[in-house]
């Protein structure tokens, strides 16, 4: 079967597998209430670029990797791949050993035998691989996302390691070599709304939170992000009745330093929550490296939504440069 | 019904049904949420129930927080709950292998852990909500005796079937995590079953849970029997 639709004649072989890599796409929805979130590629903006450059369907399946990314061999007659965000890759040519250093926002030939290494990310967290037509991926929920926690997705919701195979059927329509010219913008703050206990919160450290800068430590991964460098000081109580939460909530536990829950999160939370990163930041804050400062500014529930407008019609700029 | 409806975030209804945990509020927050899924509508991703709550998750590029609240409010509500939930049964194990804190819940409550297993297994108990992990039933109400607080320090890792207790509530650890409930034992039936798509959890909300004890051969068989 898979010989038929060439699934098998194509693959990338993973050499190295990198720190963090895994299947993406949009994510799926409609899970929280039996505790699955969404998941999904973590910077959408980013994704979406991918797909773009080799013409795939906008929600196809994509390889994230976090820092360091994986090496891949191309076993196959040909394939034509992107690779979006701040990356460092090379690429080494089997006919002649030489070896290219490859730009993000760029499409790529290979012959087989080629490989891509992928070195890691320059100043941000995450990267993804878009390769010209279908990888074989298995859905749950109507989504390849692989979600290692609750081992669902793609791999059997396991992290792609050393050994495997990417299996993929070549895209039908003829590729053509493009390139973006695209700078990803590092952003001076993360953009917040209140949150629903803002009032648990000692007004010095309400000022705090919004005045102070944090830092993100390496406790950081897809499920969230934890921050350190001011003790947020509740109250009222440091413990709500367990309840839903969504990407992007800020949460304060007991010893007052804030979690951001990301797109692996925990589906319910029982820590008061001081504010939520607007949708339109989400995708700059998933990148913002450990080891480095955050700052928080408080904005309105409709300046938020201007915002989002704002970023999603520039998404839509960036994608219609390519065409 | 709903008490009030402010905004978590941009992109999220926060719905209070009020400030007691009990059966009555949480069946009212179970009912609208099978509604809502009744009505499936498409700018809606995520809907998630808790006992006094229900957070409902929308997509930006089809609607705002002020049309998706009309929308809510206004909605015809049918009384579903009857059709939707069943009642399920548990086996657990509660050898000392499976019972990881049977020696701290004694101490604790002054109370044989035989006495307290027989105590847990008199009584049916309530789904009010399922998640942080995977499919995680949060149960109640267990009986007065036998409520005590979770660890001071929580396990980095509680095994996978585990079946914990703290305050009023019970739990099942679907997957291995960290946790900081009592463990009382262990389940061996699969809770979430990812090859199960349609409905990958054997415990929602709303449902009712009947626990039973089953001896350690039984625990070791139970997925060759099947």
């Amino acid at each position: 079967m898979n010989t038929k639709d060439g699934m098998k004649e194509n693959n990338f072989e993973v050499i190295r597998s990198g720190i963090n890599t895994t299947y993406q796409d949009f994510g799926r929805k409609n899970l929280y209430h039996i505790g699955v979130p969404f998941s999904g590629a973590m910077d959408n903006r980013n994704y979406l670029i991918s797909n773009k450059l080799v013409n795939n369907k906008m929600n196809s399946a994509v390889i994230e990797f976090a820092y360091q990314g994986p090496m891949l061999k191309f076993n196959g007659e040909s394939t034509t791949f992107a690779i979006t965000g701040d990356v460092n890759f090379n690429i080494k040519r089997k006919k002649n050993s030489i070896l290219e250093k490859g730009n993000s926002y760029q499409t790529y030939n290979l012959k087989s035998g080629d490989e891509i290494d992928i070195l890691s990310t320059n100043r941000s967290v995450y990267g993804y691989l878009a390769i010209a037509g279908k990888i074989d991926v298995n859905l749950f929920g109507n989504s390849c996302s692989t979600n290692t926690k609750a081992k669902i997705g793609s791999n059997n919701g396991e992290k792609i390691k050393k050994g495997d195979k990417i299996f993929f059927s070549n895209s039908d329509n003829k590729i053509q070599i493009k390139k973006l010219n695209y700078i990803n913008t590092k952003i001076e703050q993360i953009r917040v709304i209140r949150g629903t206990n803002y009032n648990y919160f000692s007004k010095e450290s309400k000022n705090i939170f919004f005045k102070n800068e944090f830092n993100v430590t390496k406790l950081t991964d897809r499920m969230g992000m934890r921050l350190e460098g001011n003790k947020i000081k509740n109250i009222v109580d440091t413990n709500i009745k367990s309840e839903g939460l969504i990407k992007g909530t800020i949460q304060i536990p007991a010893d007052g330093n804030p979690i951001i829950m990301l797109s692996d999160h925990g589906t319910i939370g029982g820590y008061p929550k001081i504010g939520v990163v607007i949708s339109a930041d989400y995708d700059k804050l998933v990148q913002i490296v450990p080891g480095s400062k955050i700052k928080f500014k408080e904005v309105s529930l409709s300046d938020a939504e201007k915002l989002y407008k704002f970023y999603n019609l520039e998404t839509q700029n960036i994608l219609n440069q390519i065409s | 019904m709903i008490k009030n409806i402010t905004n978590l975030g941009d992109a999220a209804l926060y719905c209070d049904f009020g400030q007691e945990v009990n059966r009555a509020t949480n069946l009212n927050v179970i009912n609208f949420f099978n509604n809502l899924r009744d009505k499936n509508f498409s700018e809606i991703t995520n809907i998630s129930p808790s006992y006094n709550k229900l957070i409902i998750s929308f997509d930006l590029n089809l609607t705002n927080f002020e049309k998706i609240k009309k929308k809510i409010l206004n909605i015809e509500l049918k009384k579903l709950n009857n059709k939707i939930n069943k009642s399920v049964k548990i086996p657990v194990c509660c050898n000392e292998k499976y019972s990881l804190d049977s020696k701290r819940i004694e101490s604790k409550l002054k109370i044989s852990f035989e006495k307290i297993i027989e105590n847990f297994f008199s009584k049916d108990y309530f789904c009010y909500m399922t998640g942080f992990i995977a499919g995680m039933p949060f149960l109640g109400d267990i009986n007065q005796e036998i409520r005590l607080n979770r660890l001071e320090t929580p396990r980095v890792k509680v095994p996978k079937g585990s079946i914990g207790i703290t305050e009023q509530f019970c739990n099942i650890y679907t997957f291995e995590s960290p946790g900081g409930w009592n463990i009382i034992g262990n389940t061996p039936v699969n809770i979430f079953n990812k090859e199960n798509s349609k409905n990958p959890a054997l415990i929602n909300p709303g449902d009712k849970v009947n626990f039973y004890k089953i001896s350690t051969d039984e625990y070791k068989g139970w997925n060759e029997r099947k």
